[in-house]
């Protein structure tokens, strides 16, 4: 396609005074993009699981989950239908303090997010480290509703929002990068806004011509 | 070429539905076979080089080889629904790229169980795609599409829809007005609620796979009410639009 085609008379409508990644624009509502129903989980039976290559599998239970330090984080978050909203208000813990509980394997290398309701989500272990994940229990100063992941979601901004999943459960470590919910529908194995990584084709190490959906 | 490549695609038709909704025809220079239920991404560049992306549901069958038709609704303030609306005629080249999404998708493989369609205004883009592509390929299980609009002449392919009705038993179609009902209506007036979700699943035998798509509120409220009759939640396959998902 030649470089240079543009769509005569298309001109921007909308402006944002934030730096969008490409294809996004700027919403300042928060929409829900959920597959299936809506789960609902009673926070006596809830619990969150840290499982997988990890030296001491850990459990905590809701009362207990809360008992953890938290931090509040103010992320800009992108969706990959193409919406991002900027200057969030979160509370909740990271996954860097939920690993002093059970200390990695070596092997671990990549991690999946697992959901009650059966949702998974698949990203490289480098992406949940270092302050850039947290499992969020409060957002803009209240209890995370059930439509947008409550009680609890993983929340990792970064990353396109789908790799922050809703009612999360537990996180899963492993060796090998085993793909998700999305991910096995053709969506990216790491989902990187700034580069656009929307579908399996447009990830870096992608073959041409694959037939993946 | 990969599979997810843009394309220039030209615009053959535009087909006016209601007055906020129109299909645009797409002739394609590398088709590939869509499933019904999936979406192409739409990209618009301005001459200094601004992008903005969208997607939209097919709703032409797979069959319909060649080109894809996207029925789209404007939005107020829409960046590139108005721009589609006002500043595209046949002829005009679109970018696209696609077919994209393997989740809320119809195959109609034979055996499969009845249908149940609930759609909320443009939410019944997608479900269109699998009624067609279901007429295309003879699958004659028990079908029923509840359409909820404000108005009667908000009902997107009304005409098509209600031949389908009167010429295949098979098929119901089921209306609800919320705003206003055409004169004499005796249907529903009403946003779904949990009874009339009993409602449409006892015209259908059990146990059916259900294809829920429209605003969030009436995704929640429908996914909820099928859950809440006992279907398992894998038997419910929803796309939400949000407040501004678009």
């Amino acid at each position: 396609m030649a470089d240079s085609f543009f769509n005569r008379g298309f001109r921007p409508k909308r402006s944002s005074p934030h730096q969008l990644p490409p294809g996004q624009y700027e919403t300042t509502d928060f929409p829900v993009l959920t597959a299936g129903p809506t789960p609902r989980i009673a926070l006596s039976h809830w619990e969150f699981r840290i499982e997988g290559l990890v030296e001491t599998p850990v459990k905590w239970s809701w009362e207990e989950f809360n008992k953890l330090p938290m931090q509040d984080f103010n992320p800009d978050i992108h969706c990959v239908t193409k919406w991002s909203k900027f200057n969030t208000h979160w509370r909740g813990v990271s996954v860097d303090t939920l690993l002093e509980h059970a200390q990695l394997k070596p092997e671990a290398q990549f991690v999946t997010e697992f959901s009650y309701g059966g949702y998974t989500t698949n990203l490289p272990l480098a992406d949940v480290l270092g302050g850039k994940a947290f499992v969020g229990v409060q957002f803009e100063g209240e209890p995370l509703t059930p439509e947008h992941g409550g009680p609890a979601r993983l929340v990792v901004p970064h990353l396109y929002f789908w790799k922050s999943a809703k009612w999360v459960q537990g996180l899963r470590f492993t060796a090998q990068d085993e793909p998700g919910f999305w991910e096995r529908a053709g969506y990216s194995m790491r989902g990187d806004p700034w580069k656009e990584q929307r579908y399996l084709d447009d990830d870096e190490e992608a073959g041409s011509g694959a037939l993946r959906l | 070429m990969s599979r997810l490549a843009w394309q220039q695609a030209t615009v053959t038709a535009i087909r006016p539905e209601t007055p906020r909704v129109k299909t645009f025809v797409l002739a394609l220079p590398a088709f590939t076979p869509h499933l019904a239920g999936q979406h192409y991404d739409l990209r618009l560049t301005a001459e200094d080089g601004y992008q903005a992306e969208r997607s939209y549901s097919i709703a032409s069958p797979p069959e319909q080889t060649g080109e894809i038709e996207l029925t789209v609704e404007f939005i107020d303030e829409g960046e590139v629904s108005g721009y589609l609306f006002e500043g595209v005629a046949v002829g005009d080249a679109l970018t696209v790229r696609g077919p994209i999404g393997g989740y809320f998708v119809w195959r109609g493989a034979p055996g499969a169980p009845p249908l149940l369609l609930v759609g909320g205004g443009s939410g019944v883009v997608p479900l269109m795609a699998m009624l067609r592509h279901r007429q295309r390929v003879g699958w004659r299980e028990p079908t029923l599409l509840l359409l909820v609009v404000r108005t009667p002449e908000d009902v997107i392919y009304q005409a098509e829809l209600t031949a389908l009705a009167l010429s295949d038993p098979t098929f119901q179609l089921v209306l609800s007005y919320t705003r206003q009902a055409p004169p004499g209506w005796a249907g529903y007036q009403h946003r779904p609620d949990a009874a009339l979700v009993a409602e449409v699943l006892a015209r259908l035998p059990p146990t059916p796979q259900c294809f829920v798509c429209g605003p969030t509120g009436l995704v929640e409220t429908v996914a909820n009410a099928l859950q809440a009759s006992g279907l398992p939640p894998s038997d419910i396959l929803t796309e939400r639009f949000g407040p501004t998902g678009r």
